[in-house]
């Protein structure tokens, strides 16, 4: 099977310093939900945004179904991958509406704005996080988890093949978090959505993610299923922590560190 | 309290929008050509030789020049706003206004009346000029990809008390004559005869706002935040260039022929965004429309004022926009991560 995304031995640094990214190899597989862990620092926000596009790799190269996404106009690549930052900070007050409208914008033409086609489908994607009801509202209004939902659903509106979210939960409460994870899983069953998502938040992993990438120091520590990857040995080996419990409750991983 | 109104598509609001400030502008166009030192109506411009010329020669120029700058400064606003992602960013607050004033000046004290193909040399010098302060400012104010809002004001303060002392000193040692004029230019000033500078200026403000509008969705989607735009297809980097150049240009013509004039480009955006939402498809042609007919409007209240005293209408421009500017920051609460 040919991976939708696929990092080939990519390293990076920002400006003169040290490389964050430290020659990545791994491969993400079409219509699966994968989590990106790692301690803070580790170069997982610089890893996400490499896959966005947003910063171009040193060296090594990024492919997007088996394309190099340098060479993928931007527009089309828009349309196929949908980026949520880690902090949406908003200056002006533009609506919730506004913003998830901006989620079409990869499939409006330049001189057009958006019909009422993409108004429903932006109010679809709303729906979806369950923020149907902010539509009208200002974004620079909103809580951060609100406005986590918003960018989540602007994300969903470009109705990409693959989303790339960094700590979308971050600033979720409990039945959010569980129900931003439901959402995704659900796109993946139904639309063979793919998802690549950064993450502190262990607890969500296990039992609706497939596949886990753990980082540590800008490196691939170790890869595999949530029940591989969140073990004792592992994520003590990942967070250099050698407190780290990980306990099978359930059918999921609780996790803590002592 | 939580909305359930369902808003009204900027596709079908900005041809309304629009048509309004035609109007407005369209308006205050007549009031303008008819108000001044004496009042000119229709029949004046066929029966009294002396009313035509004061129309077509001083009258009607003058508005449009108004209209000219008043427009290019409140396109240029609310573009720089956009592309900073922050709601004082101006020609006049960046210093980018500041820049191009010591250009003109050295071209003003250096006598270089003459032009490059057909070109005012003073143009050229107030673009290196404007440019060079643009360029310093996003330097300034940029940490990787983040912009950080209090380094692109404090640099725009410092590189505008650069410029004014540049251009002080430059008074300080040129002739007399030519202090005086660089006083009388600083001042800003829409006095002009005849159509010439009018038309020079059109060959290079109608290119550039057309390409400023035409980035409009771009800077929409910059205005939501540079990753997010990236990674909705905007060439971010190409964006910025042409932002650079083509604000650069067209402050550096409106300051080399009208003097700096101040807080058109903060102001007008702002009165676009309070009535008629933030969507910068709609804030950009907007504020053209509503930056001439705005200009025009000071220049009326400059001419008429203290009649037959003329005030300079960059004062008067200040003059309302200071408070304007004031009131902004004092509510700055409504804009988030200021």
């Amino acid at each position: 099977m040919t991976p939708i995304l696929e990092a080939q031995n990519v390293e990076f640094a920002y400006s003169a310093g040290a490389p964050v990214v430290r020659g990545v190899s791994l491969r993400v597989n079409p219509g699966k939900l994968c989590a990106l862990i790692g301690a803070n620092g580790c170069g997982k926000s610089t890893l996400i945004r490499l896959f966005a596009g947003l910063l171009a790799p040193a060296k090594g190269e990024i492919l997007f179904g088996g394309a190099r996404l340098r060479s993928i106009p931007r527009r089309e690549a828009a349309r196929q991958i949908a980026y949520v930052p880690q902090a949406i900070a908003m200056v002006f007050p533009f609506t919730v509406l506004e913003v998830v409208l901006t989620g079409r914008s990869p499939y409006t033409a330049r001189f057009r704005f958006e019909d009422e086609s993409d108004r429903e489908r932006a109010m679809g994607a709303l729906a979806r996080v369950d923020a149907a009801h902010l539509a009208a509202r200002r974004v620079t209004e909103l809580s951060g988890g609100e406005r986590q939902m918003v960018a989540v659903a602007r994300a969903l509106a470009q109705q990409p093949q693959c989303v790339l979210l960094d700590e979308p939960s971050a600033a979720l409460d409990l039945k959010h978090r569980a129900a931003l994870v439901r959402t995704l899983a659900t796109l993946r069953d139904s639309q063979g959505l793919t998802a690549f998502v950064v993450t502190h938040d262990l607890h969500l992993i296990d039992p609706l993610f497939d596949y886990v990438f753990a980082l540590r120091c800008g490196a691939l520590e170790a890869e595999g299923p949530p029940t591989e990857i969140l073990t004792d040995r592992v994520l003590a080996r990942v967070y250099d922590d050698p407190h780290v419990r990980a306990r099978r409750v359930e059918g999921r991983t609780l996790i803590w560190s002592n | 309290m939580e909305s359930t109104a369902k808003p009204v598509l900027a596709g079908v609001r900005i041809w309304r929008i629009l048509l309004i400030l035609t109007i407005l502008l369209a308006v205050l166009m007549v009031l303008g050509l008819g108000i001044g030192s004496r009042t000119i109506d229709l029949s004046q411009l066929r029966s009294d030789p002396v009313a035509r010329i004061v129309f077509f020669r001083l009258r009607l120029p003058r508005v449009l020049m108004a209209a000219l700058i008043g427009s290019s400064l409140a396109l240029v606003g609310a573009a720089l706003q956009a592309l900073f992602r922050n709601p004082l960013a101006d020609p006049a607050t960046l210093g980018v206004s500041g820049g191009g004033a010591v250009g003109a000046s050295i071209a003003i004290a250096l006598g270089w009346g003459e032009r490059v193909s057909g070109v005012p040399l003073v143009f050229v010098t107030a673009f290196c000029g404007a440019l060079a302060a643009f360029l310093l400012v996003h330097r300034i104010s940029r940490a990787g990809p983040l912009l950080l809002p209090g380094a692109l004001l404090l640099g725009g303060v410092v590189v505008n008390l650069i410029a004014s002392a540049a251009v002080l000193t430059i008074q300080y040692v040129t002739d007399p004559t030519r202090a005086i004029q660089i006083l009388r230019w600083m001042i800003g000033s829409l006095d002009v005869v005849g159509f010439d500078i009018v038309w020079r200026m059109l060959i290079f403000l109608v290119p550039s706002w057309l390409v400023l509008l035409a980035f409009s969705r771009d800077l929409h989607l910059l205005a939501m935040g540079e990753d997010t735009a990236a990674s909705l297809g905007v060439n971010v980097k190409r964006c910025e260039i042409v932002i650079h150049l083509v604000c650069s240009l067209l402050v550096a013509v409106t300051v080399a022929v009208g003097g700096a004039i101040a807080f058109v480009g903060l102001i007008v955006p702002h009165m676009v965004r309070l009535i008629f939402g933030e969507d910068l498809r709609i804030v950009l042609p907007g504020s053209l429309l509503l930056g001439a007919a705005f200009l025009i409007a000071a220049d009326m209240v400059a001419r008429t004022a203290l009649s037959p005293l003329e005030l300079p209408v960059g004062a008067v421009t200040a003059l309302l926009g200071g408070p304007v500017f004031l009131w902004l920051l004092h509510r700055r609460q409504r804009y988030s991560a200021l």
